[in-house]
């Protein structure tokens, strides 16, 4: 549900900006992108990977192919600024009475050569993402749906049956690559969705052009055309924007933000509470299958220290609770803060003095060595000692699953139920954590079956009190998201990453 | 021994080449942690999802299974689709070796005359101020690594005067060849101060030998004994370099084409082997193992005909 980012290549970028090279101009910041404005080409540079590239939705992992994605085709829902469902094609859904059967009512929307977008459509779609055969993104999200007794009631009805009571079944409708494709469609070399951009070219690994589908139903782009080119160096992409080559630079280092805030070639454009930055502990085999010992490493954390030197202070502290600014976020629960003495107590109660604990960590997401190599600084002095292993990036996420006892954790935003559904239930696909617990499991079928909102969000407080006191995630903060854009480009979002907002070109113009 | 059954020879060594790398580097890739699978699901790792994607993938066959497919289909001419995308190799190669051969081509073009032209000048003043300066530059310039040699012509050239394109993002190599100005400095600032040297260190040699000696005491002209009889002699050593160093711009294209964004054979490399996309990557090992033999044995048959007395014949 978060894509890969960035794919640094041979790491070549760290530390070496342009920016610390030549100064910068200490001008005011100009941002000329006030009216929204028709017309224009806007070049957009992301990191992509050249092998990787399809255009097939259904198929899409990196962020670059999330945007594209996002430009050609859409989803039923998809989620709002506070991360939670909102409808896009789907124009309402109501639940019975059980929540085991939903009604989804479409929009009138058409796809690019004109057809509508009708229940069938849907219903296919949903059918190629589960087909037992294949392995798409969205399909644990989509497994709740009990698809051969769900129908089309007409053409822009549909009822999906659904094997539980599911109250958050939104969520998966705004699932990470759920897009509607026409039914039938297996050849994506020119792609036909019903987004706000039709398809005209593609050369893999280096551009995909699109153009204005004006008549998209939430009301035509204001731009002509949009292009996005494929730069995997953070450097280059923030290159390429100052010489005037792109409009747009995805995914941009706070250190480059930082260097280029004051000048007049670049914008600077932060998403807050896009990706949550921690460490993950194992509850299953020790060391930390002791209580102590985790509650230990929460207060040898220091947060703020860790935001400012990892993130470049491009973020907040966070609280061990994955999303801060979310829908259902408990944010009465105190803030952690530092604090050595108890922690030494803690690690001689259990036993640890003088352990040396292996942390994992690897070059897979930005920042993970620089948090490791800090925090390991911070733990000194505790009684326990934390050595810093840098394991391969390419495998990173698969070896921490299942091996150690300590690993740098990273991930970007979804809904706080679909991260506890993927990553802290007993059945749970990837649970980083092996958080298994009967009665935590009891609590999100309690949360997921109950219709009421506010009786539902106090199910999900209690689940977040669990995890804030006992649980294995150390979430030490939460990175801003940052792009740079030239300043005539107006329209960009914050929403952070992964929601809706993030990387949507149709609201975008060229001033 | 004949030239032509030295060429044969060497051939028939070079087949066996070719198949002693792409096995080696089947075997590299297979010992890398992960799979086309773990790449692929990336950071939702899945065990059950990753279990289907490979067998998707066919990767739950045997390797030596999976070689000998692949070995047999390239036989026939056939390199094999990519795990990931399931599109030809062959069209990763045709799309990357454009802007590759375009380096490498335009790099040669530019380095080989003026390596010479340098080394030459160099050797005629020997100890002189020119020679100095081309000696204190070319040291100089050969101890800088690619990568950061980049970075400042971008910063300095690219941004700050706004002389050159920083980057390649987008632009059709050919039609807009402000593009390739810096990246093509970057690749031959450091072959051009190794040649140079060779040439230069040639010249001086073959100038002081005994049969440049003879020549000129035959009354033969000062120009004519340089270019006719000296520098033959002179260039051997620096042909047999110019094939390396084809070698090394293989490998110098990586560097050059991450920074300058430049699609071509070094970035589907360092993704393909991200992705464990071993068809892709075998596919680019046979293109790079068989181009570094040929050019190796074109510069020896040279170097044969240059100065027969340097090639060891085994």
């Amino acid at each position: 549900m978060h894509p890969l980012n960035r794919r640094g290549f041979l790491g070549l970028t760290a530390g070496l900006s342009i920016a610390a090279l030549t100064g910068c101009g200490a001008a005011e910041p100009t941002s000329s992108a006030s009216a929204p404005r028709a017309g224009g080409r806007l070049r957009a540079a992301f990191a992509g990977g050249g092998a990787k590239e399809v255009l097939d939705p259904h198929l899409a992992n990196l962020f670059v192919e999330a945007a594209r994605s996002k430009a050609l085709f859409d989803k039923l829902a998809d989620l709002g600024p506070d991360v939670s469902a909102q409808p896009r094609l789907a124009e309402k859904w109501e639940p019975d009475a059980t929540l085991t059967r939903w009604r989804i009512t479409l929009r009138p929307a058409t796809f690019h050569n004109g057809q509508p977008v009708r229940a069938e459509d849907v219903l296919a779609s949903y059918a190629r993402i589960l087909d037992p055969a294949r392995a798409f993104r969205a399909k644990s999200s989509l497994a709740l749906i009990d698809l051969p007794n769900s129908r089309a009631v007409d053409e822009r009805t549909v009822e999906f049956a659904l094997k539980r009571p599911f109250v958050e079944f939104p969520n998966v409708l705004a699932a990470f690559g759920a897009y509607i494709v026409p039914a039938g469609t297996e050849d994506f070399t020119t792609p036909v969705g019903s987004g706000p951009f039709r398809f005209v070219s593609f050369e893999p690994g280096k551009s995909v052009l699109l153009k204005r589908h004006d008549g998209y139903w939430e009301g035509a782009p204001h731009l002509d055309e949009l292009e996005f080119v494929i730069a995997n160096e953070e450097s280059a992409r923030a290159n390429a924007l100052l010489g005037g080559q792109v409009e747009y630079a995805h995914d941009l280092t706070p250190t480059t933000a930082r260097s280029h805030a004051a000048g007049d070639r670049m914008a600077i454009h932060r998403a807050p509470n896009s990706a949550v930055q921690a460490f993950a502990m194992k509850l299953d085999r020790p060391p930390f299958d002791n209580r102590d010992l985790r509650e230990a490493m929460f207060l040898l954390a220091d947060r703020p220290q860790l935001v400012e030197s990892v993130l470049a202070g491009s973020g907040q502290v966070g609280n061990d609770l994955f999303g801060k600014g979310y829908q259902h976020y408990a944010d009465d629960i105190p803030q952690r803060t530092r604090d050595l003495d108890k922690a030494k107590f803690l690690i001689r109660r259990a036993g640890a003095e003088g352990l040396t604990v292996k942390l994992d960590t690897s070059t897979a997401a930005a920042g993970m060595v620089e948090a490791a190599t800090v925090f390991a600084d911070q733990v000194k002095g505790s009684g326990l000692t934390v050595e810093v292993v840098t394991g391969n990036k390419d495998s990173y996420w698969s070896d921490t699953l299942k091996n150690g006892s300590l690993s740098s954790f990273r991930s970007g935003a979804m809904p706080i139920e679909t991260h506890i559904a993927q990553r802290l239930l007993s059945g749970s696909g990837t649970n980083m954590t092996k958080w298994t617990r009967p009665g935590f499991d009891a609590l999100y079928d309690q949360a997921v079956s109950t219709a009421d909102a506010k009786g539902r969000g106090e199910v999900y407080r209690e689940m977040q009190r669990s995890l804030h006191a006992e649980g294995g995630y150390l979430m030490w903060g939460f990175a801003d998201w940052i792009v740079g854009a030239a300043p005539n480009v107006g329209g960009i979002s914050t929403a952070p990453a992964n929601t809706l907002d993030w990387a949507r070109f149709d609201q975008v113009w060229l001033g | 021994m004949s030239l032509r059954r030295y060429a044969a020879r060497r051939l028939a060594i070079g087949l066996v080449q070719v198949l002693a790398v792409v096995t080696a580097v089947f075997l590299l890739v297979q010992a890398l942690p992960g799979d086309a699978a773990v790449a692929l699901a990336g950071d939702n790792p899945d065990p059950a999802r990753i279990e289907q994607i490979r067998a998707a993938m066919g990767l739950d066959r045997p390797a030596v299974q999976r070689f000998g497919d692949w070995l047999w289909g390239l036989a026939r001419g056939d390199f094999g689709e990519s795990l990931i995308s399931g599109r030809p190799v062959v069209e990763f190669l045709r799309d990357g070796l454009g802007p590759t051969l375009v380096l490498a081509v335009l790099a040669l073009v530019l380095l080989v005359p003026l390596a010479v032209l340098l080394g030459v000048l160099a050797a005629l003043r020997e100890g002189g101020p020119l020679d100095k300066a081309v000696t204190t530059v070319t040291v100089g310039l050969h101890s800088i690594p690619e990568f950061a040699l980049a970075v400042v012509l971008i910063a300095v050239f690219g941004v700050q005067l706004r002389w050159l394109p920083p980057t390649a993002v987008g632009a059709d190599l050919l039609g807009q060849p402000a593009v390739l100005v810096l990246p093509l400095v970057v690749l031959v600032a450091r072959p051009l101060c190794s040649i140079s040297r060779l040439v230069r260190a040639g010249m001086i040699d073959a100038l002081a030998s005994d049969h440049v000696r003879h020549a000129r005491r035959l009354g033969i002209g000062v120009a004519r004994v340089r270019f006719a009889h000296a520098l033959p002699t002179a260039l051997a050593p620096a042909v047999q370099q110019v094939a390396r160093t084809t070698d090394w711009l293989l490998g110098g294209v990586i560097v050059v084409e991450a920074v300058f964004v430049i699609p071509g054979l070094g970035t589907i490399l360092v993704d393909a082997v991200a992705g464990r996309d071993l068809p892709v990557v075998q596919g680019l090992a046979v293109v790079f193992a068989v181009t570094t033999v040929v050019v190796n044995l074109v510069a020896d048959l040279l170097v044969f005909r240059l100065a027969p007395r340097s090639v060891a014949i085994a």
